[in-house]
This record gives C-alpha cells, structure tokens and sequence, in this order.
C-alpha cells in the first residue's frame, strides 16, 4: 500500500504564546516545534498499517517554512519512508482552503491508496483541511477515527468514531480515502536513536510553487478565502473560589453566589 | 554554526590561553539529529519513568531492569558504542546532551549511567575483539546489564589498595576470585560485572564476569540509602569465582588504566548531566514563585528570591559551557581517530583529565547549591515529599562522593597541571615568567588593552588567570614537590583554577554568540559572564591572598603589591545586573539558553 501522511509543524503545547505588537501574528522567535500530535497518531497509524502490509510505503507531505525539515525528519525517524515539503514564500499567509488546494496537488500525482493525518492541528485548531482535501481529490473521507482497519485486500477501510453518548459510528470507506486521526487511535512510538540516524538518508524533496504547477495567486495569502485580522491572547482567568465550611452551609453559600453573583441559576 | 571547526586545544591550556581566541562547542551548536535524540530521551523520561516513580523509588521488583530494557530497545543505551558492535557510535557530546536528560530522575540516571559508562565502556575501550563481539551488542540493546565492581569496604577513595584477589587455576583455564565489593550500582539485576582484583594479590587487573552459570557470587541486601531510592546498591562477595581465562580484561597488572580513564569519562559525563536536573529544579521553584502570595504578591516578585534564580543561573550557564566546550574537543579529536585504535582514543580523552575533574567539581557542587536554594523558595512546602525539590535534593548528594570524591578531584587538578608543566607537556611556568615580565613593565600590562564586546569580562578573566597562577607559583616555589601534602594549599589552588575556566568557558560562549547573532540577542548571556566574572574574580584574589598570606612570610606585602597591579578597572553593579537576569528567566519560566 502506497500510504500519504499529511503533517503540520506547530508550537510545543507548552510553549508560552506571545503575540506580535501589530496583532498580525505570534512570535516565533524562541518557540520550540514539534509535530502535531493528531499527526502523530497518523504517522503511527500508517506505519503500523506498513508492518502488516509487506512492500508498503510511508510519506510525508507537510507546508510550511524550512524548519518543517525537522519535523519530517521526526516522522522518517519513526519509519517513515520518504518526505516531501512545499515551501515558498508565496505559501505565506494561506488559509485552509489554499492550504488544501497545495497539499492536494502534491499528492494528485502520488496515487496514494490511502491518505493519513490529524483531524486538526492544535494550533490554529481549524479542523478544515482534511476535509477540503478530500474534497479537491474526489476521495471519500473519515474523520476523527479513533480505530481503523484496512481489508485485506487493501480496497476497504473500516473507520470508527465515537459520538455522543458513548455510541460509536461505524464508517466504510472505499480507499483511496482520506482519514483523520483522533486520539486514542493508538499510542505513537518514539523515534529511536538508530531511526533517527537512518532518516538522515532517507529520500526527502522540498518543492516550490513553480514545481508544483500552481500560481501565486492561487494559493497563500492571495488565495486565501479568510482573513486573519487580529490575534489576540484570551482574557486572563480569575482564580477559581474555595468555599470553606460544612457541605450543608457551602452548599447553600455555593447556590446563593451562582444566583447572585453569577446569575446562572 | 555546528558545522565551524572547534579547535583541539591541549588539556590545561585554557589557564595559559588568551580567552575566546578559538572556537569551542557549546550548548548553542546542536545538531539537529543531537537534537532529535535528545527529545527520545526526555519524552521517554516522560511517559516511562516519570509516571510509575513512586514504583521505582519503592524498587518494585524487575522494574528497572525491564524500563532498561525499553531504553535499550529505543537506542538509549547504545550511544557510546561503536557501530561494528551494533552500537551508535556517538560522539561525547550526544553521550552526555542524553545524559542530562536521562539525569531528570536521579535513581534512573545512575541505573542506566552504571550500565552505560563504567559497566559497558571498560569493554568499549580495553576489550579484545573477541570480548567486544561476544557482550557489546548485547549490551548495546540492554539485553544484558552490567555493573562496575571496583570499590572495597577498605578502599574508596584509595582504590588502588584493594584486596580481593585472582589465581590462576592449577589447570591454567580459569582465574579464581576471592573478595568483596561495595556499593555497587545495578548488582541486584545485572547479568555482568566488571571486577577489579589484583593477580597473585599484587597486580591490579580487571575481569570480566558473567553471572550466568557462575557460582560462588553472592550479592549483598539493598542498601538503605538517603536518595537514588530506586537504584539498587548492595555489596557482593565473591568466593572461589572461577571465571574463564579469556574473560581477563587488558593486561594483568594494567587495570588501574582501565580504572582511571573509565572514571575520567564518568566524571565529565556526572558534572554535564547534573545540568539536567539543575534546569528542572530551577523551572519548578520559578514556577512555584509565580502561584505563591505571601504579603499579598507573587513571592517570586521579591528581590532576594529573584537574586536565587540569577545565580542558580548564572551556574548553569557556567556549568554546561565548561562541559560541551570539552565534549566537543574529544569530539573533534576522536573523529580522525580509527574506531579500533583505542590506544589514541584514550590518549585524547585523558589528554583532559584536568577539565574532567573541573566539570565533576564543579557540575555536582551546582546541582547541590541549585537543590538547595530552590528547595529554599518553596519554603516550607519544598521540605515535604509532595514537593517537587524534596527528591532531587537527597538524590543529588552523592554526587559529590561518587566517580572520585570532590576531594580527591581537587587534588587531582593541581597536582595534573604540575606533572604536565613539569613535565614539559604545558607551557605553564614560562606563562608565570610572562606574568612576571608583564608586572616589571612600568606601563601597565598588555591585557588591560582588551577591547572588544565583551572587554569587562575578558579582561577580569585574563586577570584572574594571571592572579591564580601568581599565587600558585608561590606555593609551588616553597613546597616543591612537598605541595602535594599542603592539602589546604592544593585546595585552594584548585579552587582558583576551577573559577577561571568557568569564567574561560562563559566568555568563549558569550564571544560566539555575539559573532553568530550578534549583541541584542545575546543580552542576557553578556549579563552572566559580566557577573560570573567579577565575582570569580573576588573570589580568585581573595583565595591568592591566602595563599601568599601563607607562604610568602616577610614578602607578602610585595606579593599583595603586585596583585593590586592585575585588579580590575571599575566594578559593574552585580545587584542591578542580576535583577536583568532574573527577570528574563522568571519571563521565560526557566532556564532556555541551551538548545536543546
């Protein structure tokens, strides 16, 4: 099986955000990147998939500025095959929809059986690029799965979600498909010391625009159907309350400041 | 910038050398690949060790030798192998960037540290071929784990003075082994032991013996110790050991080699890792001042705590730019190197004995004075176990006893830059005839001329280099070769010396950045050699005040004279400079000047 990984690099979850003085943007001086951890999930999904399936293959495609070099390597340290990145500084300023239109002209040509990433990153939390992907290569899609299985034959794709209640949703799917990972779909693996070695030598492309056939104003900034026009950090949150005292008497303290204080109940 | 060639400066230069006149490797010149290892080792930390502590601190039985296992399978454990052995063949500086972060945990460290250092590299470096291929790649993957058996109830420190004994077999296929160990890391678990005995009870050897199928071993109760809870110590007899002729380690009577250079490695390898813990400790207490109100602000909004986390800093800093600067010395020494000829590979990595003992001083008296003023800032709760301060405080302890006590690593120091100098292998007392000349010269001395970024801080360097050396050289004129029974002397020498390779090794670091990134991004690290240098600098004078105080008699006042002479222009304002600071570590909520 020929499997594709769509790959974002963002923030470490633990990095302090500070935003720019012109609200344009974060700064991303001193910030630490690792890969999105749905993607992860992905990676790890698509390399068990490679384990079962003998003669299988594992890329990674991400766009983003050069340093998402390392965090393809990550991915081909854990096992992956081979890395493609787009990078052009025409790609600046793209919103899902042109991020989308990039990702899914890269892997046209690529014939992907099967097409693997997070169900959304966590830094802009969008949750919209698997989605537009799908639909640009007219493949079915399978979001936030939390199990997966491949027939046999390879033509098949058995996705499972949780939804309300507990319940699950079972989706099939033809493949090629796109799915994207939830939490819980498995527990990724570390890169290993010899791995990391190895990605070292492992085939790696970066591609820009002109190689990709589209056009500057197709994509980035100018192909973008959203705009940024602000960033901002949410207000900071007040300090929780401890009510001190019997449960009968906080309880009662408790309602009388969601009633008048809060003005909730 | 990892790419820019670091030079191989000699071992002890830095005392003669003008400061920063060549490249060094720092914590800023990562590679991604070191990097990326470096991450493997801290989210292993992470989801492995940190979760079940409780469990390992309790020594639950098989735990730690199967979490070493896992490391192993990761590549953790091969770093220092070479890669005909299925090892990674590494350099010193990935070894020890993992070795900090395997350190997070002290009990775990020293688990994996015994097997990794002193319990695999005796077969790295003084194994034959056959030895090498029967137990590295074992090794390598943790399938097997190792122990390093070199301590007696009657020699610590004198390790030399050990008695357990070898003979020979009548048959001539076996050597016997008689005797006892002490405090030995990973005895309870490990499938291997590297044993130190004297042949004929006279010449020191080393052997390797295998557990398996041996009889006559015996390993001691877990001790009861004040931290490391999870490591397991015990002590083992040995009696009547038949281990197989093949199995002898090196030479007979050639062991102390093997003895000394592993603990060379160990040494660097403890001082650099203890940064680790250092950083953590560090985040935690700035962490813990930013929730904690007392008089109605964040207590870390209070100036003596913030003058705690710059000079917890100001340490750190210091401590991880005199171990890397190393590291990445041996590293550019050993690369031209052939992976089997070990006898060079020895020669360049005892080639810095000197700054090995420098980084172990030094490195395990910072944990030490990290743990204990950041304990301090948790008050009182940093006293109780649900604290984060309480373990790494009692772990970090015997660091200052383990891999050569500090003690006898301060006599070391001295006595090594003398035996060198003596030997003519270190330009040192043509440098004091320099310094002596430079003191005739009516005009003041040429290091007073230093320009440059960051001049304050060289030239107190270059002067605190010159103060030491001045009153060393006072010493060593009156007690000769007797010096090494002044041991208060050779203390104090050695602390002077200490000081100023920190002082060296900042300023290195500071000048570089300032060339690679130049002066507004390299703000807070000019900070810190500015400050790490005037206080070493004090320090440096008012140790050479006692040596001359001590050994000059009637000529002291002459000597003081001349000290005057080597002082500093001007003073920079150490309070106002540690509140810029700590301010930019309290913003960042720790330390982040290394790159990894």
């Amino acid at each position: 099986m020929k499997i594709g990984v769509l790959m974002k690099q963002v923030p470490d979850t633990e990095t302090k955000i500070r935003i720019k003085d012109d609200a344009s943007g974060i700064v991303v001086d001193g910030i630490k990147w690792v890969m999105n951890p749905y993607d992860e999930y992905a990676v790890e999904e698509a390399l068990r998939i490679k384990e079962k399936k003998a003669g299988s293959t594992v890329t990674i495609i991400s766009m983003g500025p050069k340093r998402s070099v390392e965090t393809i390597r990550t991915g081909l340290a854990m096992g992956a095959d081979s890395g493609i990145l787009i990078d052009d500084p025409a790609l600046e300023g793209a919103d899902c929809y042109a991020t989308a239109k990039a990702l899914a002209k890269v892997m046209e040509p690529e014939n992907f059986d099967l097409i693997l990433c997070g169900k959304q990153a966590i830094d802009d939390d969008s949750a919209q690029v698997p989605q537009m992907v799908a639909e640009f290569l007219g493949m079915p899609q399978a979001m936030v799965i939390d199990k997966l299985v491949v027939s046999d034959d390879g033509k098949k794709a058995t996705c499972y979600r949780r939804i309300e209640g507990g319940a699950k949703e079972v989706l099939e799917v033809d493949l090629p498909a796109i799915v994207a990972a939830e939490k819980g779909l498995n527990e990724p693996r570390y890169a290993s010391l010899p791995g990391i070695m190895k990605a070292k030598s492992k085939p790696f492309k970066e591609i820009n625009l002109g190689a990709l056939g589209l056009k500057a104003e197709e994509v980035g900034a100018k192909g973008a159907k959203l705009k940024v026009k602000k960033y901002f950090l949410p207000a900071e949150k007040a300090p929780g309350k401890i009510i001190p005292g019997e449960p009968e008497d906080a309880a009662r303290a408790l309602v009388k400041m969601l009633r008048e204080e809060a003005k909730v109940v | 910038m990892a790419e820019k060639q670091v030079k191989i400066a000699k071992g002890g230069s830095f005392l003669l050398e003008p400061t920063g006149s060549y490249r060094v490797f720092t914590p800023d010149d990562f590679t991604e690949e070191q990097k990326m290892f470096s991450k493997t080792a801290s989210d292993f930390l992470e989801k492995e060790i940190i979760p079940i502590l409780e469990k390992i601190e309790h020594k639950q039985p098989g735990l730690v030798p199967s979490l070493l296992k896992k490391a192993g399978e990761l590549g953790l454990l091969m770093i220092d192998i070479p890669k005909k052995y299925d090892g990674l063949g590494e350099s010193k500086a990935t070894s020890m960037l993992v070795s900090e972060k395997m350190a997070r945990i002290g009990s775990w460290a020293v688990s994996a540290g015994a097997h990794t250092g002193i319990g695999t590299l005796p077969i790295v470096y003084f194994g034959n071929p056959e030895q090498k291929k029967r137990y590295l790649p074992r090794l390598a993957t943790g399938e097997i784990l190792s122990c390093y058996c070199l301590t007696e109830t009657g020699s610590g420190s004198d390790a030399l003075s050990l008695k357990t004994k070898a003979v020979l077999s009548p048959d001539g296929k076996h050597y016997i082994l008689n005797g006892g160990k002490q405090f030995i890391t990973n005895a309870g678990f490990a499938d291997l032991f590297i044993v130190y005995a004297k042949v004929d009870g006279d010449k020191f050897s080393a052997f390797i013996v295998e557990k398996a199928g041996t009889e006559g071993i015996q390993i001691g109760a877990e001790e009861k110790k004040l931290g490391l809870k999870g490591s397991s110590t015990c002590s083992i007899t040995f009696e009547n050991v038949k281990v197989p002729k093949e199995n002898l380690l090196g030479e007979i009577g050639k062991g102390h080699k093997i003895a000394f250079n592993i603990l060379n490695i160990g040494r660097f390898k403890l001082g650099a890792g203890a940064m680790g813990p250092c950083k953590v400790m560090l985040a935690e207490a700035i962490k813990y001042g930013k929730v904690r109100v007392q008089f109605g602000k964040p207590i870390i909004d209070f100036g003596m705590l913030r003058r705690k986390v710059a000079d917890m800093a100001i340490k750190i800093y210091a401590g991880e730019s005199m171990a890397y600067r190393i590291a990445g010395m041996m590293d550019a020494g050993l690369k031209s190197v052939d992976e089997d000829d070990v006898v060079k590979q020895m020669e360049i990595i005892e080639e810095y004995a000197i700054e090995d003992s420098i980084i172990k001083v030094y490195g395990t008296e910072v944990i030490n004075y990290v743990a204990d003023e950041s304990l301090q800032m948790f008050g009182g709760y940093g006293f109780t176990e649900e604290y984060p301060i309480e373990r790494p405080y009692r772990d970090c302890r015997v660091d200052r006893i383990f891999e050569g006590t500090n003690e006898i690593n301060r006599l070391l120091i001295p006595g090594t830059i003398l035996r060198r100098a003596s030997k003519g292998q270190l330009p040192l007392f043509e440098f004091i005839a320099r310094i002596n000349s430079e003191l005739e010269e009516k005009s003041k001395s040429r290091i007073s001329k230093t320009s440059g970024p960051l001049a304050w801080a060289v030239r107190a360097c270059e002067l605190s280099k010159r103060v030491a050396l001045y009153a060393s050289n006072l010493a060593v004129q009156k007690y000769a070769l007797a010096i090494q029974d002044e041991q208060e002397v050779m203390e104090t020498m050695a602390n002077m010396i200490i000081d100023t390779y920190a002082m060296d090794s900042a300023c290195a670091r500071t000048l570089q950045l300032i060339e690679d990134r130049g002066k507004t991004k390299t703000r807070v690290q000019m900070d810190i050699a500015n400050v790490l240098c005037q206080e070493s600098y004090d320090r440096i004078n008012l140790l050479a005040r006692n040596i001359i105080t001590a050994v000059a008699g009637d000529e002291a006042k002459k000597h003081f004279k001349n000290l005057e002479k080597l002082g500093t222009k001007g003073r920079i304002d150490s309070i106002k400079i540690k509140k810029e600071i700590a301010a930019h570590f309290v913003e960042a909520d720790g330390y982040n000047l290394s790159a990894s």
